[in-house]
This record gives C-alpha cells, structure tokens and sequence, in this order.
C-alpha cells in the first residue's frame, strides 16, 4: 500500500539532519528553509531510513505574497512518499532555491520547467535556460500576475 | 554495319523493310515491300530502326513501371490488411497515372544554397544507367536490342554508374539529409558490387560465355537449380543495389526523410523514382534471364510471355521482403556485405570451379548432379556462415549475446533502487 | 593512420518523421556516430497548465485530454482521482470498474501505437503499424461506445464516469479479450524473433537502473531495467487491489527490453480487464448528488497513477474557489526524456532513432 509519510514523521527526520532546516510542518508535508536544502536532499536519497531514491515530481505555485517550491519524493525500496515544501521569494522578490540536481538527476528538466513558467530560480542548475518557451520570452506565464 | 543485328526479329522485320539489304536474312525484303529507301540508304534505315527500337523499348519498360507501381501499392495494402489504391480506374489502375500528372506539374524547386549545376544533372545521370541496361537484356528469343559479348560485365559496370548520380544529388542539395544518405548510399553501392559480380562467376563458368544470351541458351536446366547459392548471393545483393528494404538506408525516411533526394521536387523527383523502379524492374529481368532461364519456356507461350510471368514472382518477392522487413543499420549491412555475402559467394566460385573442372561440358545428368552437389553446398555454407555470423548480432559494440530470447518474468518484491 | 573527421551539427526536428511529433534534436554527429545531443522541446506547448486555472473542476477533464492523446483514458482518470482526494469525494464502485476498463483499455491502445510506431522508426514499411492500428481502431471504436469520442474522450467525472457503458460494449469487449492475445502473438511472430530487428534493438541505448530511477524515469523504461515498479501493484489506486497480474521485468534496460515488456504488458491488461469484466456490478455509473461544479475545501493532492508511459499523476492546489488553484502535470513522457543525451551518445544515427522510439514519449504531453 502506500505508505504516505506523514508531516510530523518526515519533518522528525529532517530534524535529524539538521535541526534548523523545518520552519513548518502539516499532515502531508513539511516545509524547511531553502538553505538547508542541498544537504537535507542528499541525505534524504542517502539515509538508510529514508532512502528517497527519486524526485517524483517538482511542483511550485505561487501564493501571491510567496512562491512556493514542492518536493514529491519516493522511495522505491521502501515503497514510501514525502512532501517537502520550501517557501521562497517572500514579496515575490526574486524567487531562488538551491537545485537539486546533484542529487536527483530528475530534477533537471523540471526546473528548468519551473523557471521557464513560473521564475523560480535554481542556484547552481548548470543549463538554467528556458525550456518550453523560446529564448527571449517576457515573463513568466504560470505567475499569477501574467498577463495574457 | 548493322548485318549482326540481323539476328534480331525485331530488328529485322523493320530494317529489311526500309533498306535494301543483300543480307541473305533479308531476303524478299519485308512485307512492306522490298525496302521503302533508296539503295545507299542503309545507315538511314539502321538509324531509324534502332530509334524505334529504343523507343519502343523504354516505354515499354517506363509503362511496366507505372504497372509496377501500381502493383507495389496494392500489394503492400493487402500485406498490410488495407485496401490500398482504389479511387482512380477499376483497382485503383490509374493511379500511377494520375501521380505521374501530378509530378509533373509540380513546381520545380532549387533550393537556393544548392550547387544548381550538380543538383539538376544528377536525376539525368540516374537514369542513364537504368535505360542502359534495358539494351542488353534478352527479352525473349531473338527480343533484344544488343547481344554484346560482355553483357554482364556491361550491366555490372553501367549500374555501378548510379553511384555518381546519388552522390551528385546529395552533394549537389547541400542538405546534411542528403549527404548522409548519398554516403550510405556509397559505402553500400560499392560494397555490394563485389558479391553481386562474384556471385555471376558461377554462372559464367557454367555458360562460357559473358553474353546475356548465350547464358540464357545454357541453361537447360535453370541456373537457380544449378547455382542456387549465387542466385541467393545476387538475388540479396541486387535487392541493395537497386535500395530498396531491407537495403533501403540511403533513402530511410525514418532516419533521413528522404535521403539524397531529401531536396527534389517535381518531375526531377520523378525521374528518381522512375530510376529506381525501372531498376527493380531491370534487376529482375536480370535476374530472369541469368538465373530463370530467361524466356524459355514450353512454346504455347511466347518467349516474351516466359519472360514476363517469370518476372512476377521475382518482384512479388521484392516487394514482400518490403513489407514484412524492418531496415538494417548501415554498419550491419556493411558487415554483412563483406562477412556474410562475399564468403558465400566464394564458397559457390570455388565449388563451381570444381565442378566444372570435373564436367567441363555438363550434360543434363551432371547437370543434375551438380544441383544436388550445389544444394548441399547452399544448406551447409548458409548455416556455417550464419551460425558464425548471425546470433552474434551483427557489430554494434557493447551488444549482450544470447540464443534464447529473453522473456520477462513475473516479478515478486522490489528488487530497490540504489542497491 | 587516423582520419581527422569535422563534427556535423544536423536538427532531427522539428519536422521529422521519426520524432513523434515537433521536438527537435540538435545532433552533432561524426560521421554516423552521435557525438553529442541537445534537446529543444516547446513546439507544442499549448499552456494547458495556466488554462486549467481558467476552468472548473470538471472543465479541466478535457484539457487533461489533449495533453498525452493516445492516451486521454489514463490522463482522465489520474486528474480525477486528484480532484476526488482534493474534494474528498467517494466514487461509485461501477464508476471505478468502468474506469478501469476504459484505463486498462487505452493502455494497450497506447503500447500498440508505442510498438507500431518504433517499429516504423526501424523500417519497417508500415506493416506492423497498420496491425497495431487495426487493433487500435477495435479499442477506439469500444471507447465511441462508451462516450461518443475516440481519442478525446473526457469520460471520466469525479465520482464516476459521465456516463454508462451501453450494452453493446460487454459483446464486444469480450469479442476483443478473446481476439486479441491471438493478435500479440502475430506481432510477436513477425517482430519478436526477427532477426534485424534482434541485431538492431539488443544491447542498444542501455541505461542501469540507478540511473533511471535517479533521474525519475518510470513505467515500461524502468521495468526493462529489472526493477519492478508499477503503481497498480505497489500503491494500489482505485480497485487494483482486487485484480491480480503480473509486473513483466527485464534487466537488460536495453531497447528490446522495453520492446518485450510492453508487449507482456497488453497481455496482463487484457488479464486485467477479465477480472475487471468479472467483478463489475450493477449501479450506477456516477453519483448524482456530486455537483458540476466542485468546491474543494483548500488543500492540495497529488496521486500518482500508473500511465502507459510512466507514473502520471496531477498536483492540484485548491483556493476553495470552483478552479484549481494550481494544477501541475507529472508528465511521464517528458522526465523518460531526461537522459535521453546520455542514451544516445555514441551510437549511429539509425539506432538513436531507435533508442528515441523506445523511451515512448507523446509530445502532447511533453510540451502540454
């Protein structure tokens, strides 16, 4: 069955790796600073307990006053997921997050996905071009302040 | 000069009614009369009689090809449980017809980075080799337009002409398409020429003779009974010679688009298609008249007639090794090219010349004989070569080699990831 | 002696036959080896992601069509199994049969069009693609009986699906079951033991597994590379849980592989939609009291779903409004693609091709 990893469970982990790191946590997910996020990724995909194999999926919204980044993750070996949410451009200045690239190759295509539709910048993504739309392109269509 | 023509009933019925020839063939002249042009006027009558010679015979071969096409199309939509053409003409027989109008009228396109010179001859080049085989083939007794005492030499050497007009049309489009194709289509051309000329040497020792029709009169008993392992080595080598799949690399539109001629519009397109199909159509008859006993046949049918109903099965073939094959990769076909073909076709050079050693002037029993030999020689030789060759898969480095094929088995519990 | 060669830089795409669609490859080749790739994506890109925030709950079902659109069933039904874990909605256990089928349906409708259509990048004259289709046309024609569409069929609704299945269906569904295993095995007579298609497809374009996994590659992909990881088995999602099949896995993760197990895959879909067939019960197809128009309480969902070309899932972000707030595609197609350079690299162009026509990607999907 799936095996859903609760906030609390997850963000107990996280706390494990670095203490600081989870700024808030609900039922499903967790929220941690963007700082702490290169080293809880590696040792999220690293831990024995944990083992997040892969980036299931790389999503972020934009709440307006914020934009969010979120982290589906599974675990194959251990038939688990985990929502890890990072809260960035406080202000909707200039919305930066450390890539996790190094640590899940998946993650390259679907930042350069977030950047190109929604702005959000990944902080050390070797090829931070757009990817669906063309090079020159205004702004970034999936902001709830583009204009159509 | 045009006395050994004579031989020729085509020939003869038209020039012995316009000349007055003391050729004894010609006596009584023809049944026009006794020759329409005034004496002296021979070279006139032989100049005409070749020009509607010629004429008669392209257009009979470019007309099979609108037949051929049509064929071809049909076929392939019922190998592939489709219909196929049948809007224009009962069957869908017109077609071709109604393509060839549209062709025509298209526009006509150079692409402007192109080198125009080179762009625009190499569809004339193509067709040259492809109307000059057509002279040497014997059609049936007596149906030819040339019995040259080299005719298969000539035949090997002409179609190898093609080759230019590939490169040109790839090189002339300035279309990397294009190049790649055209080099495909070289290193295959020229590979495949060695197996298709070693693969004829039994023949010729068989015949003892280069000419197309005294290889047709030799063959008491059909030489694809006699040499069947040069008639597989040709039959292979001409598929790929005239491009067409499992050979069909230089134009693979899944790879290529369209390959050398990627950048042709209109009739130049056109007349790149004719070529290849009127070398389809040629390397059958090629193929009839080496190893089919050419127009021999019993005689409620003409030798035309044998000529033709033989060469239907030869393209069926084609065309079906067309429908139920996947393109092999350019390198695979190289590798089999020099590996796989020309070992086979060494193998029947050398058992040929053994066996025409031991019966110089085969009669019909020991040409019976050397059907048996040679059959075994085809089981034997084909299964060692493939057995070497084959399951190895043919290069592609880092290839896992295996004889069974594996099968995927039902799975129990996650085998885990970064284990 | 070494031949000093010149890089050649050719655009595979976007116009070209072999790219399933309009994506382009930027290919630097020497002579016929792949030296490096570049791969340009957005030819398609229709924006479906900011549409769906114009649009209810149940207006987006026919967006989510037109992103993968060989397979729309699959695409429905992950979007509507997101908007009923968003809007706590209990679907009608008819409703969850019929989606089944109709999953289980296009499944094998999109593995025939993966196999046809590699078995054109390799060739092969349309003959094995106009077998497959012919197959297709029997599912295509299943689902116009079902909801009038064949291939933008927005069925499914949340709690159900728009609308029963007629009676004509059930003859001839069981006509296709009994049909079609017959049918696989034709392909495989004419494509399995082939001996060009055995030289062309083994041991090329081989990712290992950590990889895969690594860089988010799901589906048939990762199953050729021995780890057996399927959705329907490892987190059962709508009644999977009562069916039983097989998970077919190879480990050799080289281009027959992915071949072999879509091909074992339509199988053990034609095994599921037995079963599926054998447990329907009578009632109704969707629950009436479930409003057009759905006001999820705020709150986001993601359920991943096992689609015919890799985990397909939807992220949606409710405002409590009567439109996503925010709706996020996991779109398999594109994250197979992700070590796609890394796949062809060093091969002959002729087998990047290949190696391209096995990952199964739709642009529609890539691009959305």
């Amino acid at each position: 069955m799936n095996v859903a990893m609760s906030g609390s469970e997850l963000a107990d982990a996280i706390r494990e790796i670095d203490s600081e790191a989870v700024t808030d946590q609900s039922d499903d997910a967790v929220w941690i600073t963007a700082e702490s996020w290169p080293d809880v990724a590696a040792s999220l995909r690293d831990s024995e307990a944990l083992s997040f194999e892969m980036l299931s999926l790389l999503t972020t919204v934009d709440y307006i006053d914020h934009f969010e980044v979120i982290y589906h993750l599974l675990s194959l070996s251990k038939n688990r997921t985990g929502v890890v949410k990072i809260r960035c451009g406080e202000g909707r200045i200039d919305p930066t997050v450390p890539t996790a690239i190094n640590v899940w190759r998946g993650a390259d295509l679907q930042e350069r996905e977030a950047y190109d539709l929604m702005g959000v910048k990944f902080e050390g993504h070797p090829n931070m071009k757009r990817l669906m739309l063309w090079e020159g392109f205004e702004g970034h269509p999936l902001r709830k302040d583009y204009l159509r | 000069m045009g006395t050994n023509f004579l031989d020729n009933s085509f020939f003869r019925n038209i020039y012995c009614n316009l000349s007055k020839s003391d050729d004894i063939r010609c006596s009584g002249g023809g049944w026009l009369g006794d020759g329409i042009l005034p004496a002296g006027f021979e070279w006139l009558a032989f100049l005409i009689t070749a020009v509607v010679m010629a004429m008669v015979l392209i257009n009979l071969v470019l007309g099979s090809v609108l037949i051929f096409i049509w064929a071809e199309r049909r076929l392939l939509g019922r190998f592939q449980s489709r219909s196929g053409p049948n809007r224009w003409g009962p069957y869908g027989t017109l077609t071709p017809v109604a393509d060839a109008i549209k062709t025509m009228f298209k526009e006509d396109i150079v692409p402007t980075a192109a080198d125009r010179w080179v762009f625009n001859a190499a569809p004339i080049v193509m067709m040259v080799p492809a109307t000059m085989v057509l002279a040497v083939i014997p059609w049936g007794t007596g149906t030819f337009l040339a019995d040259l005492n080299i005719g298969i030499l000539f035949i090997i050497a002409i179609t190898s002409l093609s080759t230019f007009a590939i490169v040109m049309a790839g090189w002339g489009s300035q279309n990397r398409y294009a190049m790649f194709g055209a080099m495909r289509a070289v290193a295959m051309l020229i590979s495949y020429e060695i197996p298709m000329a070693l693969s004829l040497l039994g023949v010729l020792m068989l015949a003892g003779s280069l000419s197309l029709v005294s290889v047709v009169n030799a063959q008491d008993v059909p030489f694809i009974l006699v040499q069947p392992l040069g008639f597989l080595v040709f039959f292979i080598a001409s598929i790929a010679e005239i491009n067409r799949a499992p050979f069909d690399v230089a134009e693979a539109e899944s790879e290529l688009g369209a390959g050398y001629h990627s950048d042709y519009s209109g009739m130049k397109f056109g007349l790149f298609l004719n070529a290849e199909f009127m070398a389809t159509i040629l390397s059958a008859a090629v193929i009839v008249a080496v190893f089919l006993s050419g127009g021999r046949g019993w005689s409620f049918i003409p030798s035309q007639g044998w000529f033709i109903i033989k060469m239907i099965p030869v393209l069926f073939f084609i065309v079906w090794t067309r429908a139920a094959w996947p393109r092999m990769r350019i390198d695979q076909i190289l590798t089999f090219a020099w590996k796989g073909l020309i070992i086979l076709a060494f193998i029947n050079v050398a058992v040929s010349a053994i066996l025409s050693f031991v019966w110089p002037d085969p009669t019909m029993r020991e040409l019976w004989f050397m059907v048996a030999i040679n059959f075994g020689v085809l089981i034997v030789s084909v299964m060692a070569v493939g057995a070497w060759f084959g399951p190895q898969g043919a290069s592609a480095p880092n290839m896992s080699h295996g004889d069974a094929l594996p099968r995927p088995r039902p799975a129990g519990q996650p085998s885990g990831g970064d284990s | 002696m070494t031949l000093k060669s010149e890089p050649v830089i050719v655009n595979v795409g976007p116009q070209h036959p072999s790219t399933h669609g309009v994506m382009r490859l930027r290919v630097a080749f020497d002579g016929e080896l792949v030296t490096d790739a570049e791969m340009i994506i957005g030819y398609l890109h229709r924006g479906s992601e900011k549409l769906a925030e114009e649009r209810t709950f149940t207006q987006v079902v026919t967006l989510t069509d037109r992103m993968d659109y060989v397979a729309a069933m699959t695409n429905n039904q992950a979007y509507i199994l997101a908007v009923e874990k968003l809007a706590g909605i209990e679907p009608t256990p008819r409703g969850v049969w019929l989606r089944m089928i109709s999953a289980e349906l296009q499944r094998i409708a999109s593995h025939l069009i993966a196999i046809g259509f590699l078995m054109q990048d390799l060739g092969a004259m349309g003959t094995p693609l106009m077998y497959t289709m012919r197959e297709r046309e029997d599912i295509m024609d299943m689902f116009e009986l079902m909801c009038g569409a064949r291939i933008t069929n927005s069925y499914h609704r949340p709690s159900g699906v728009f609308q029963d299945a007629p009676p004509e269906l059930w003859p001839r569904l069981e006509a296709f079951l009994v049909e079609m295993p017959g049918r696989i095995d034709e392909y495989e007579q004419l494509i399995s033991g082939n001996e060009i298609i055995l030289s062309r497809m083994r041991g090329i374009g081989i990712i290992s597994p950590e990889d895969m996994i690594n860089a988010s590659i799901t589906g048939p992909m990762l199953r050729a590379g021995g780890v057996d990881w399927d959705i329907r088995h490892q987190q059962p999602y709508e009644y999977y849980d009562r069916v039983e099949f097989d998970r077919p896995i190879m480990d050799e993760s080289d281009n027959y592989a992915r071949y072999l197990v879509r091909v074992y895959e339509m199988r053990e879909s034609l095994k599921i939609l037995r079963q599926c067939i054998d447990q329907i019960e009578p009632g109704p197809a969707r629950d009436p009291e479930v409003p057009f128009v759905i006001r999820p309480p705020k709150g986001d969902a993601y359920v991943p779903i096992e689609g015919p070309k890799g985990e397909l899932g939807f992220y949606l972000v409710s405002d409590g409004g009567i439109s996503p707030y925010r709706c996020k595609v996991r779109p398999p197609s594109l994250l197979n693609l992700t070590l796609l350079r890394e796949m062809v690299i060093g091969l002959p162009m002729a087998a990047m091709i290949v190696t391209f026509g096995t990952v199964d990607i739709n642009m529609g999907e890539v691009d959305r």
